[in-house]
């Protein structure tokens, strides 16, 4: 049983529906991409999943149906969600916002351990650390938002667009880092890209947005050589 | 000399009350982006209910602590049946519900009251602490519990994890919700916070002011003011603010336009500001980069 299965999902955000009933899943300790343009429905689709907009259809986490699920009670559940923009809590420093993202766990101990960790995963936090978190660079944010969604220990990751706005070596280390915190510590992943190259090198399923419907999908391998994916995506 | 020190003490008394006033406007504000105009009445209720069980028989700091709990639980609820279903209405009516607010707290405490001038006692003694000859105990007192209400709250928002995320969802309420944090509660939570200090005011100023229905429209003034001077989304610049407002109302209503025109100082600090330095002294200066 996969760890997330969404079906027939309806979402958006006025009377309007962006998405339009799109179906996938991410296995339990796997990493599963959403490619796609602009507009085509990816970041709703990972706002539709945490309950931030109106959305009808079925979604399990976990075999637990989440789609009239709260938003905070989705992040109760081990959902981490990396928003577009980051989500910086700018006025609050570096710490204070790693702290946030445990806020629902009561194991100091292991906290004041993650809070170590990330700042080994990234030394440029620990650096900054009680600096102003509206004073970090965009990369530096990235990793911040990155960071404060793995305090929540989640069990599933929700990334958007981690690439965007980033200096390439920037990403390649967000990247590293996400592939090992899959390895070592079973966090799925979802992740939404518009650096479809990136992406389905990270990832092991994949599948292609176009206009809120699900175009193409299978295997990572799969995806990369298909002919109209190689074109539209990977620049062939 | 004697009497120039005297004003200020007395100012930076009633300047605390401001403050602890101002700080509770700035409390809601900076979670809802709006101005609280029945904080002052629900404090002067407040005072009222501290007043009834004194007059009751209950000794003065039983009495003081329950109206404070009291006090916390009705900001909860207030915002939790009252605002809460406004909570994405457009700022008009948001502000009407306030209005509301303020003449209906003023006009049930009439109405169960009266409007009849009542005297509310002190906790502290009459003689002049340490035999000073430039403050009296009240006053005194008045800015001992002032620091003492600003300290512990410095320390819950500081480092209490409950006060951490009250501060987050005030900031950015999609992160704070994406982090598990239950938003709507935290606001909740302020409400209850911001009614709690304000009866705390409503309590110290009572003795000075006199307990009436009317007694808080003077004080909030003075609580925009200060609110407004020290910056409305910095709680530092509201406290700041809070006893400067009150020791240049003294100053000014001393030496410059008499007493009469002392609640005019408070608006032309307003509309000053507003023209001047709509930011106020500490209002914040975005630092952020894209």
């Amino acid at each position: 049983m996969a760890l997330l299965e969404v079906a027939d999902l309806f979402a958006g955000y006025s009377a309007e529906n962006v998405l339009r009933g799109v179906s996938f899943s991410v296995e339990r300790g796997g990493i599963t991409a959403i490619l796609g343009a602009n507009g085509a429905g990816k970041t709703t689709l990972l706002r539709a999943i945490s309950g931030l907009l109106r959305r009808r259809g079925s979604i399990r986490f976990d075999d637990q149906a989440i789609e009239r699920t709260t938003t905070e009670d989705i992040a109760r559940l081990g959902v981490g969600h990396v928003p577009e923009g980051r989500g910086t809590f700018l006025d609050l420093t570096t710490e204070e916002n790693l702290r946030i993202g445990a806020y629902t766990r009561n194991d100091r101990r292991a906290v004041a351990l993650d809070l170590e960790r990330m700042f080994t995963y990234f030394p440029r936090l620990k650096e900054r650390r009680r600096q102003q978190a509206g004073t970090l660079s965009g990369g530096e944010q990235q990793m911040l938002a990155v960071s404060r969604a793995l305090m929540l220990r989640p069990r599933l990751l929700l990334l958007d667009e981690p690439s965007f706005g980033l200096a390439p070596l920037v990403v390649q280390d967000i990247f590293r880092i996400m592939r090992g915190i899959n390895a070592d510590e079973g966090v799925s992943v979802l992740l939404v890209e518009q650096n479809a190259a990136l992406a389905l090198e990270l990832a092991d399923r994949a599948y292609v947005l176009e206009t809120g419907q699900v175009v193409i999908s299978g295997s990572a391998a799969d995806v990369r050589s298909n002919e109209s994916v190689r074109r539209a995506y990977l620049g062939f | 000399m004697e009497a120039f020190l005297h004003q200020v003490f007395s100012g930076l008394a009633t300047g605390g009350i401001y403050a602890s006033l101002a700080l509770a406007l700035v409390m809601i504000y900076q979670s809802t982006n709006h101005i609280n105009f029945a904080q002052g009445e629900m404090a002067m209720f407040s005072t009222y209910l501290a007043w009834s069980m004194i007059d009751a028989g209950l000794a003065y700091w039983w009495a003081f602590l329950l109206t404070v709990a009291i006090s916390f639980i009705t900001g909860v609820v207030i915002e939790r049946i009252i605002i809460r279903p406004v909570e994405r209405a457009p700022v008009l009516s948001v502000v009407t519900v306030f209005v509301a607010l303020l003449v209906i707290f003023n006009s049930v405490a009439g109405w169960i009251f009266t409007y009849t001038i009542k005297t509310f006692p002190s906790p502290f003694p009459e003689q002049p602490l340490f035999g000073n000859r430039y403050i009296s105990s009240h006053e005194l007192g008045a800015i001992g519990i002032t620091l003492g209400v600003l300290v512990v709250l410095y320390l819950f928002f500081r480092f209490t994890p409950l006060g951490l995320a009250m501060r987050a969802a005030a900031q950015n309420a999609t992160s704070s919700r994406l982090s598990g944090i239950r938003v709507g509660w935290m606001l909740a939570l302020g409400w209850g916070l911001a009614a709690a200090v304000g009866a705390v005011a409503g309590m110290l100023i009572a003795p000075i002011v006199y307990l009436d229905p009317n007694m808080m429209s003077g004080v909030l003034l003075y609580a925009f003011a200060a609110a407004l001077v020290g910056g409305i989304d910095s709680p530092f610049g509201a406290v700041l603010g809070g006893f400067l407002v009150g020791v240049l109302e003294n100053l000014i209503g001393a030496y410059v336009v008499g007493t009469e025109l002392k609640l005019t100082v408070a608006l032309v600090l307003i509309i000053g500001v507003l023209v001047f330095k709509p930011t106020g002294l500490f209002g914040r200066v975005f630092v952020s980069r894209v």
